[in-house]
C-alpha cells in the first residue's frame, strides 16, 4: 500500500513562549515525519524541545508557527476542544509519573478513556479487563495506584492507553521513575504490543538503553532536530 | 455520559466524607431554618384562626381611645369607660346578647403556704355569657354579688392548679393582694391564646369588689359583648360605635375616642403579625442559605486545585471543556441538594418539635419543600459554576505538571 503522506508530518514548527526579552524558543523549526507503525525515540539535552515536540504532537498545545498534519488532518489551527477529540480517538499518553488517578481501582482507572469515547459499561469492563490482562495485572484490577509498585502503575497507565485502542501511543520518559529490571520489563512490554498491535509509538527519554529498544532515534538540540536515524528494528 | 458523572459526583462526595459533610452543613442549616421558619409560621397561622373560631367570631371589644391594639393604644389618652357605658349597651342595642366590662391587672394570689402570680380581672356575671367560657366547677357570680361587691373569686385552671393541687378549691379563702375572698367556682380549661399567652391564668372578681377593694378607681377599662346568634357584626359594630358615641357626647365630625374591634379583626391582625414575623425570619434564614452556598463555592475552588492534576488527565484522554464543567457543576450541584434534603428532614424534625414545644399545629408544606429543593439545586449551580469554569479551562499540559 503507497503511502502519498506520511501519518504525522511537522513543518517548520515553532514553539515561542513568551514576548520580546523573556521570549524562549522550545522548538525552532522542526520538521519531523513519521509513518505509521514506527517507534521513534526523542533524546536530547534538558531544554532541547523534546517535551514540547511530544506535547505538540499529542495535541495538548499548539505551535505557534508552522503545520502539522495528522492523519491528513491539519491540527496546528483547531481549537482546544477539537483538538481534544483528536487525543480522544486516536493518541493516548505515558507518563514518567503514571499519571493515574489515586483512590481509583486499576479498572476504573483504565476504563477512564473509554468513558469518554462514550462506550457502554458493558463492553467498557470487558476492554478494560482484558487490558489489564495483557499487561500482565490480572487479579489486580481492584487495586489502587498506593496499593500497586511503580511498575505495576506504570503497567496500569499502559493498559489504560490500550484500552482506548489509539492509532500512536506518547510515552514520556516511561521508564523514569523505576529500576533497570523494571525498566526492562516495561519497555519489553511496549515493544511486545507494538509487535501485536501496529501501534506507532512515540517516546522521549533519556536513557541511551532504553532508546535502544526504538526502530528510529531523533535527536534534538536546542529545539531543532540535530540527528535523526534508524535503528535496527527490533519487531 | 450524565449518568457517569453523577457516579462520579458521588464517588468524590464519599471520598471525602468529612469534608463533604462540612461542605454542606450552610445549605443544611439555611435550608432548615427555612423549611423550620415556615412551616412554624404557617402553623401558628392556622393555629390563630383555630383560636379565633374558639373565642367566636361574635365577639365584640370595645377599648378607649383609637387603635385597638400595638404599641399607640390609648395614645389618645381617652377616658375609661364605666359600668354605667356597659348597661347601656347591653340595654339599648337588640343585637347585643351580653355585654360585661373588664379591668385587670397583675397580682399575687395566696391560698395556704401556696402562693402564685397571676391576672385579676375584674368583670361581673355577664362575662362568662359574653365570652362563653363554661365554669368547670361551682357556680357564676350572682348579680347580688356583682352588686354589691363581694368578696368572692372564681379560679382560673393554671390558678387552680398552682395553689390547690388536685384538692378540691370551692369555699377555699385565698388572698388577692390584700383582700381575703372565696372561691366560688373554677373555668373549664381554654389553653394558650393566639399569642402564646395562657389564658387560665387567671382570676375572675365581681369588678365592684374591684374597683372597692383593690384601685378605689371607677375604671372599666374594656367592653367585652357576645352578638346574638344570626346578626352582622358589621352591623352591630355601627350600632355600638353609635352609641358610644352618643354616651360620650362626642359632636359630630370629631374623632372617636375608642375603638370597635372583632374577632375577625384581630385574627387578621394577628396573621399578619404572624405573617411579617414569618417573613422577616425566613429572610435571615436564606441569607444563611446564601452563605452556604459561599461555603461550597470555597470548597469547589480548593477541590479543583486539588485535582488539577485528575482534570489534567482527563483532559489528555479527551475530555472535552463542557465535560469536565459539567462533572464540577453536577458534584457541586449534587452536594447542594444533598445539603438541601438533609436540611428539609430537619427543618421539618424541628418544626414538628418547635409546634409540639409551643403548642401549634405542625403544618409541613409541600410547596415550600419542593422550593427549598429547588433553591439548593440552584445555590449549587450558581455558586458551583465558577469553580467548574476554572477547572474546565485548565491548560492540560500545565493541569498535568502540576504537583
Amino acid at each position: 500500500m503507497p503511502h502519498s503522506e506520511p501519518y504525522i508530518s511537522l513543518k517548520g514548527i515553532r514553539r515561542i513562549y513568551g514576548q520580546g526579552d523573556t521570549e524562549v524558543r522550545a522548538l525552532d523549526g522542526v520538521d519531523i515525519e513519521i509513518k505509521r507503525g514506527e517507534f521513534v525515540a526523542i533524546m536530547g539535552p534538558s531544554g532541547s524541545g523534546k517535551s514540547t515536540a511530544m506535547n505538540l504532537i499529542g495535541c495538548l498545545d499548539r505551535p505557534t508557527s508552522g503545520t502539522y498534519r495528522f492523519n491528513g488532518l491539519e491540527i496546528a489551527g483547531l481549537a482546544g476542544d477539537e483538538r481534544a477529540l483528536i487525543r480522544r480517538h486516536y493518541l493516548a499518553f505515558i507518563y514518567q509519573g503514571y499519571n493515574l488517578l489515586a483512590r481509583t481501582s486499576a479498572l476504573d482507572n483504565v476504563e477512564l478513556p473509554l468513558i469518554y469515547k462514550c462506550i457502554g459499561k458493558r463492553e467498557r469492563r470487558e476492554r478494560a479487563l482484558h487490558a489489564l490482562d495483557l499487561v500482565g495485572l490480572k487479579g489486580r484490577e481492584m487495586h489502587d495506584p498506593s496499593q500497586l509498585s511503580g511498575g505495576q502503575q506504570q503497567r496500569v497507565a499502559i493498559a489504560r492507553a490500550l484500552a482506548g485502542d489509539p492509532h500512536v501511543v506518547l510515552a514520556d520518559e516511561p521508564t523514569g521513575n523505576l529500576d533497570t529490571q523494571r525498566s526492562r520489563e516495561i519497555m519489553e512490554l511496549i515493544v511486545e504490543l507494538r509487535r501485536t498491535s501496529g501501534l506507532t509509538i512515540i517516546m522521549v527519554t533519556h536513557d541511551e538503553e532504553i532508546a535502544e529498544y526504538a526502530s528510529r532515534l531523533i535527536w534534538m538540540v536546542d529545539g531543532r532536530v540535530h540527528n535523526d536515524r534508524q535503528l535496527k528494528d527490533a519487531a | 455520559m450524565l449518568w457517569d458523572m453523577t457516579k462520579l459526583a458521588h464517588k468524590s462526595i464519599f471520598r471525602n466524607a468529612l469534608r463533604s459533610c462540612l461542605t454542606v452543613l450552610g445549605v443544611v442549616i439555611g435550608v432548615a431554618s427555612v423549611i423550620a421558619m415556615l412551616t412554624l409560621g404557617q402553623g401558628s397561622s392556622e393555629q390563630v384562626i383555630a383560636d379565633v373560631e374558639k373565642m367566636g367570631t361574635n365577639v365584640i371589644v370595645v377599648r378607649p381611645g383609637q387603635r385597638g391594639m400595638g404599641p399607640r393604644a390609648n395614645s389618645t389618652a381617652a377616658r375609661p369607660f364605666d359600668i354605667k357605658d356597659v348597661d347601656a349597651l347591653e340595654e339599648a342595642l337588640p343585637e347585643i346578647d351580653a355585654a360585661a366590662p373588664i379591668s385587670s391587672l397583675q397580682g399575687t394570689i395566696v391560698a395556704g403556704t401556696e402562693n402564685h402570680r397571676a391576672q385579676i380581672t375584674a368583670t361581673d356575671q355577664r362575662y362568662l355569657v359574653a365570652s362563653d367560657w363554661p365554669l368547670a366547677l361551682g357556680r357564676n357570680f350572682s348579680a347580688s354579688e356583682t352588686r354589691s361587691g363581694k368578696p368572692v373569686c372564681i379560679l382560673g385552671q393554671t390558678v387552680r392548679q398552682e395553689l390547690f393541687g388536685t384538692a378540691d378549691p370551692l369555699d377555699q379563702p385565698v388572698r388577692i393582694k390584700k383582700m381575703s375572698c372565696n372561691v366560688i367556682g373554677v373555668l373549664s380549661e381554654k389553653g394558650a391564646s393566639s399569642i402564646g399567652a395562657d389564658q387560665d391564668d387567671v382570676v375572675l372578681v365581681p369588678l365592684r369588689t374591684y374597683q372597692r377593694r383593690l384601685t378605689g378607681k371607677d375604671d372599666v377599662s374594656v367592653i367585652y359583648m357576645s352578638v346574638i346568634d344570626g346578626t352582622s357584626t358589621g352591623q352591630a359594630i355601627r350600632e355600638v360605635e353609635n352609641l358610644m358615641r352618643e354616651l360620650r357626647r362626642i359632636a359630630p365630625g370629631d374623632e372617636d375616642d375608642f375603638s370597635v374591634i372583632d374577632m375577625k379583626q384581630v385574627a387578621s391582625m394577628l396573621t399578619s403579625i404572624t405573617g411579617v414575623l414569618t417573613g422577616l425570619l425566613s429572610a435571615v434564614a436564606a441569607v444563611s442559605l446564601l452563605v452556604g452556598g459561599i461555603g461550597i463555592m470555597n470548597i469547589m475552588l480548593v477541590s479543583v486545585t486539588e485535582r488539577t492534576r485528575e482534570i489534567g488527565i482527563r483532559l489528555a484522554v479527551g475530555a472535552q471543556t463542557h465535560q469536565v464543567l459539567m462533572q464540577f457543576l453536577i458534584e457541586a450541584v449534587a452536594l447542594s441538594l444533598l445539603g438541601g434534603l438533609v436540611g428539609i428532614v430537619l427543618g421539618l424534625g424541628l418544626a414538628a418539635i418547635g409546634a409540639h414545644w409551643i403548642d401549634i399545629p405542625f403544618v409541613p408544606n409541600l410547596g415550600v419543600i419542593l422550593l427549598a429543593f429547588v433553591f439548593s439545586a440552584i445555590v449549587g449551580a450558581a455558586f458551583g459554576y465558577y469553580p467548574a469554569r476554572a477547572a474546565a479551562n485548565l491548560d492540560p499540559i500545565e493541569a498535568l505538571r502540576h504537583e
